[in-house]
């Protein structure tokens, strides 16, 4: 190192920017980072588009009554919620409480709540890009879903992703860095079946009952009931909105900054 | 008054009391270097005093308001750096330090500091690629970026070279001509050639404080440490 002039010293007492600006910055900072990340974006973009042609090109698994391309785009959507602010949310918290990150930004001016505000955003801004980008390639392939589907498919997708956030928040503030990764892409796998690509009235009826109660079936069927039916899945919002103030309470009272 | 106060200050951690009825200060425009064996309580003072830890008893003030759950506004006057680094790794340092400086309404010049820092030629790199006197120096320039009037810096050149670590010490006493910069350390080299005031912790507690002379008490820091924190150099 060289002697150099000092860093610009600004006048003006030390002050934090304005709350909506801290909240911006740190959601495009999540963003970009997510977007930024190649094994994010394959879980959040090439996993699902993959799905979706392979259920759109194959007869297998049967969706049950429906146009095959809408129920599996349907369900792929879903996936994509689950990706994003699940699976990636719980292993990038998971490891930035490892490394003390949330430490860090918790005590500069963003605090604790700009980080939830900011995690709240990016899942925001990358769901939507992963709509845009999974219903455009839908559509190229004949998906055609019920207009009047799309309000209610909103308030699902919104419900679901606050569900998972929720969960992921909960699983990353109490289980080390490791076993969030572990866990986090075991339920991604296992909730595939159970509710998200698979309708819950494909599968065994011993499974039906419990995957209608999982936030994973009652994303699924929501969206599919939204958009191939164009229907309003009361009953599938109330059973996200039970897990995400569950889960939410329980992040509150066990989240752990520090692992 | 002081900007950093340490009254009494006790925090127990399950069955470990580790901080025990600690008091001392440390005032604006001087280098505060608190020095102690591992498990001194050290870290667990400077969290206390960062607002990550709630005391158990006792009071901890940071230019006059209790850290616990502080807001932003007094946040954004408090710099730290964590022992553990607190860097996203998978991010790079221009990056990671242009968003802190977003955070701030009048932050220091990031080019500057990176410069400052020697760390132009691998700011681009993802965190997770430096060394670890390079990742210490990042969040070192995290904790400054702000222009805080209160800097709280845990082990500030541990894993540094001697050059890396001259350079520190010399941002280090900038930075305390307009704010308090309390630092923790090991190096007795360190606390000799940095600090205006020494507190000297053992077992949770402050067994030595006041100006760097006064605690050498004529002798040279490293043989008065090892007097007061285990009765001899073992």
């Amino acid at each position: 190192m060289t002697a150099r002039p000092s860093p610009a010293r600004p006048t003006g007492p030390a002050a934090p920017a304005s709350a909506g600006r801290r909240w911006l910055a740190q959601a495009a900072f999540e963003t970009a980072t997510i977007l930024r990340h190649g094994e994010q974006l394959l879980v959040a973009l090439v996993l699902p588009a993959l799905a979706l042609l392979a259920l759109s090109l194959t007869d297998v698994p049967d969706l049950g009554p429906g146009r095959r391309i809408d129920l599996a785009t349907a369900g792929v959507l879903a996936l994509a919620v689950v990706s994003t602010a699940f699976t990636g949310q719980a292993i990038a918290t998971g490891f930035d409480r490892r490394h003390g990150v949330l430490r860090f930004l918790g005590v500069s001016p963003l605090g604790r709540e700009g980080l939830l505000v900011g995690k709240l955003g990016a899942v925001g801004a990358v769901i939507t890009l992963q709509v845009v980008a999974l219903g455009s390639m839908a559509a190229f392939l004949g998906w055609r879903p019920e207009l009047v589907g799309v309000v209610p498919a909103v308030v699902t997708v919104v419900l679901g992703a606050a569900a998972f956030l929720a969960l992921a928040m909960l699983l990353a503030g109490t289980v080390r860095a490791e076993g969030v990764l572990a866990l986090a892409n075991l339920v991604w796998v296992l909730l595939l079946g159970l509710g998200v690509l698979l309708p819950t009235d494909r599968l065994p009826d011993a499974l039906t009952s419990l995957a209608r109660l999982l936030p994973s079936g009652a994303l699924g069927d929501g969206l599919r009931l939204s958009l191939v039916e164009g229907g309003w899945p009361l009953t599938q919002w109330l059973v996200l909105a039970a897990w995400t103030v569950g889960s939410g309470a329980a992040a509150a009272r066990w989240f752990r900054w520090s692992d | 008054m002081s900007a950093v106060e340490v009254v009494g200050l006790r925090r127990d951690i399950g069955a470990v009391r580790a901080v025990d009825d600690a008091s001392w200060s440390a005032r604006s425009g001087a280098v505060t270097a608190v020095l102690g064996p591992n498990g001194a309580g050290k870290t667990t003072t400077m969290e206390c005093l960062e607002g990550l830890q709630r005391p158990t008893a006792g009071t901890a003030r940071v230019l006059g308001s209790d850290p616990w759950r502080a807001p932003a506004e007094h946040r954004a006057r408090v710099g730290v750096m964590l022992q553990d680094g607190g860097l996203p790794v998978t991010t790079s340092a221009r990056r990671l330090l242009d968003h802190v400086a977003r955070l701030h309404a009048s932050p220091a010049d990031v080019a500057g500091l990176v410069e400052r820092l020697d760390l132009g030629r691998v700011a681009d790199r993802s965190i997770r690629r430096l060394s670890g006197g390079e990742r210490q120096r990042v969040a070192l320039a995290a904790a400054l970026v702000g222009r805080p009037e209160v800097a709280f810096l845990d082990e500030p050149t541990a894993g540094l070279d001697p050059h890396a670590r001259l350079e520190v010490w010399d941002l280090v006493r900038e930075t305390a001509g307009e704010a308090a910069v309390v630092v923790t350390t090991h190096s007795f080299e360190e606390a000799e050639r940095l600090a205006d005031h020494v507190v000297i912790m053992s077992r949770g507690r402050v067994v030595a404080e006041g100006s760097l002379d006064e605690v050498r008490d004529g002798r040279p820091l490293e043989e008065r440490y090892f007097a007061l924190t285990s009765g001899g150099r073992r």
